[in-house]
């Protein structure tokens, strides 16, 4: 028996444990489902509305550009509140007391952020489909494109939270270091409204990062072909997104091995009293 | 490097020579030296700051020494592997993790990672069910461990510690934060494990009465170093120099503490007879020496020699 691929597969069983653990305690949701419901209402005062230039609802095209923006949020925050948050209740520390416990971890938590991700998504997904003329009757190759655009907006985000997640000391900071960078993004990358209408500058800084692409991926998977019209250039431009999404993947897991090592290894029962004591001098 | 001296894997589990430890300019660890036998519980006792949780953390391989030497189960901690972490069982001062799981799962679970290092001599892991008895928690099962109380989770995290059938078990602090009764009932587990298993068990307190009840032998650390090295009885006698003598002569009271308390109430008795009322002889106890160690430490920030030579070896 390899220890180490032995490991791996307590990883992913560990992974399904959690993964049932979540669905039984949808408080766990709660945030989710209240930013659904922002979404769901939002929307539907869209339903009539159209964006300019062209004579499709604001609601349909933001709500898979919302589906895109929820796998980086998911991926991206996800990674990082987990690991400060299970580095200071010492799951991270168990791990490593374990043989091989940090394999398992990390697997289990890519298991984790993900489902979650997915839950999340399927959670603003369903609603829609019935709110939005339309969407309903996307072709199978375009339910296959949405998953290809989920699995690499995971890969693409994920190790950048465990990045985050590695530097930063407590869960609040890592929260407010996530949730305010992504919120911003959000407003330049054409979530809520076409990307197009913003300053060219502003345009170019969106097109970066990661939220802006997955946010057309899912366009490209969800609306119909005459809704091309109202992108950059008129296009998907498919090359460009998996391009700048390959490369946020690429990086993010060549950086975050050494990081992850890094903060693991300074990791101990003293490190983790202290920041204890210091949450409870803080009083949260 | 002399880092594998598989050698004294038999006479000493546990091995540390000349250890230090510097925090930018603070020494906290200046010369510690002790060993450990297999089977044996030892009690590392200390004032809070003394070093002890530095010192069973560098055994852990948690933490990096800044000189010195430490071998545990004959392999040096910085440059361990994860079997020999496999031989190790540890409990630190303060889990929360995996609160939703349940007892029996999470320690099945956990248990499952010793499975490739079970060997002939000793089977890995341990039943999850049968240490949950161990520790007396079979009622709670299957709780979540979130409703498990702070006593209640100590002993979860002891089983935890134990599942996989460690050579070496390191219990930092078991017993902070517990109720009375909470550390009676504890004790109580962890005597009859030490009784069970052939583990080694090293344990961290600064309670002297804790250290009593647990260990064969204890160590005290003050100002960074090992200043008394014995059982619960070796040290009473080492300390037992002095006496504190109290008596009181024509309704006046007196109180003195004397090297040699026979003689001394015998030259009392010789001068004032039967004038002599009210008399008491106290020897000195462990705890007096401990408590007047702490107290000076916490004075001072040092310790002075006079305390210090329960071995007769400080420079």
């Amino acid at each position: 028996m390899n220890p180490v691929l032995h490991a791996a597969k307590l990883g992913v069983l560990r992974g399904w444990i959690e993964f049932k653990q979540m669905l039984k305690n949808p408080q766990e949701f709660g945030f989710n489902i209240i930013m659904t419901i922002v979404f769901l209402v939002v929307l539907y005062f869209q339903r009539n509305k159209t964006i300019e230039g062209n004579d499709m609802a604001l609601a349909m095209f933001a709500l898979p550009s919302l589906l895109g923006m929820l796998v980086v949020f998911g991926g991206f925050m996800g990674a990082a509140t987990t690991l400060t948050f299970e580095r200071e209740d010492g799951t991270l520390l168990r791990a490593k007391a374990t043989p091989n416990g940090m394999v398992s971890y990390l697997i289990s938590r890519i298991i984790s952020v993900t489902t979650f991700s997915m839950v999340s998504v399927i959670m603003l997904l369903m609603p829609g489909l019935f709110l939005i003329k339309g969407l309903a009757d996307t072709s199978w190759s375009g339910w296959l494109l949405l998953l290809l655009i989920f699995i690499i907006g995971i890969l693409a985000t994920l190790p950048w939270g465990a990045v985050v997640g590695s530097l930063v000391k407590s869960t609040a900071s890592s929260f407010n270091l996530t949730m305010l960078p992504l919120g911003a993004l959000t407003a330049i990358s054409g979530i809520f409204y076409p990307i197009t209408s913003l300053p060219d500058w502003l345009q170019v800084i969106g097109q970066i990062f990661p939220v802006y692409w997955l946010g057309l991926g899912m366009r490209a998977a969800l609306l119909p072909e005459t809704a091309v019209l109202a992108e950059i250039g008129e296009s998907w431009r498919y090359f460009e997104m998996f391009g700048v999404l390959g490369i946020w993947t690429i990086a993010g897991f060549l950086i975050v091995p050494k990081i992850l090592r890094r903060m693991a290894r300074k990791e101990s029962g003293s490190t983790m009293e202290k920041r204890k004591q210091e949450m409870m001098s803080r009083g949260y | 490097m002399t880092t594998k001296v598989r050698s004294e894997k038999e006479a000493h589990v546990i091995e540390v020579r000349q250890l230090k430890m510097r925090y930018g300019t603070v020494d906290v660890l200046k010369d510690v030296n002790f060993s450990v036998r297999r089977g044996e519980v030892l009690a590392l006792l200390g004032p809070n700051g003394a070093g002890k949780t530095t010192t069973i953390e560098i055994l852990e391989g948690f933490r990096i020494s800044s000189g010195g030497e430490a071998f545990v189960l004959g392999i040096s901690p910085k440059e361990a592997d994860e079997s020999w972490r496999a031989q190790l069982g540890i409990v630190m001062q303060s889990w929360r993790d995996h609160p939703k799981w349940k007892v029996h799962e999470l320690l099945d679970h956990l248990g499952r990672y010793y499975e490739p290092y079970s060997t002939a001599t000793r089977f890995r892991p341990m039943d999850a069910g049968e240490l949950i008895e161990k520790v007396g928690l079979q009622e709670q099962a299957n709780q979540k461990i979130s409703s498990l109380s702070g006593g209640q989770r100590r002993r979860l995290d002891v089983a935890i510690g134990l599942i996989g059938n460690p050579e070496v078990l390191f219990l930092d602090e078991p017993t902070t934060g517990f109720d009375p009764q909470a550390r009676r009932d504890f004790h109580e587990v962890i005597r009859r494990l030490s009784k069970l298993e052939d583990t080694t068990i090293l344990l961290t307190t600064h309670d002297l009465h804790e250290a009593e009840k647990l260990s064969d032998r204890i160590l005290i650390l003050a100002d960074g170093r090992i200043v008394a090295n014995g059982s619960a009885e070796q040290l009473a006698e080492q300390v037992a120099g002095t006496s504190e003598v109290r008596w009181m002569v024509n309704n006046e009271r007196f109180q003195r503490e004397v090297p040699d308390a026979p003689l001394f109430v015998q030259q009392l008795f010789e001068e004032h007879g039967a004038a002599v009322t009210d008399l008491e002889v106290r020897k000195a106890s462990l705890e007096d020496v401990y408590i007047k160690m702490v107290q000076q430490i916490k004075n001072n920030g040092r310790l002075d020699n006079k305390l210090a030579n329960f071995e007769g070896e400080t420079e």
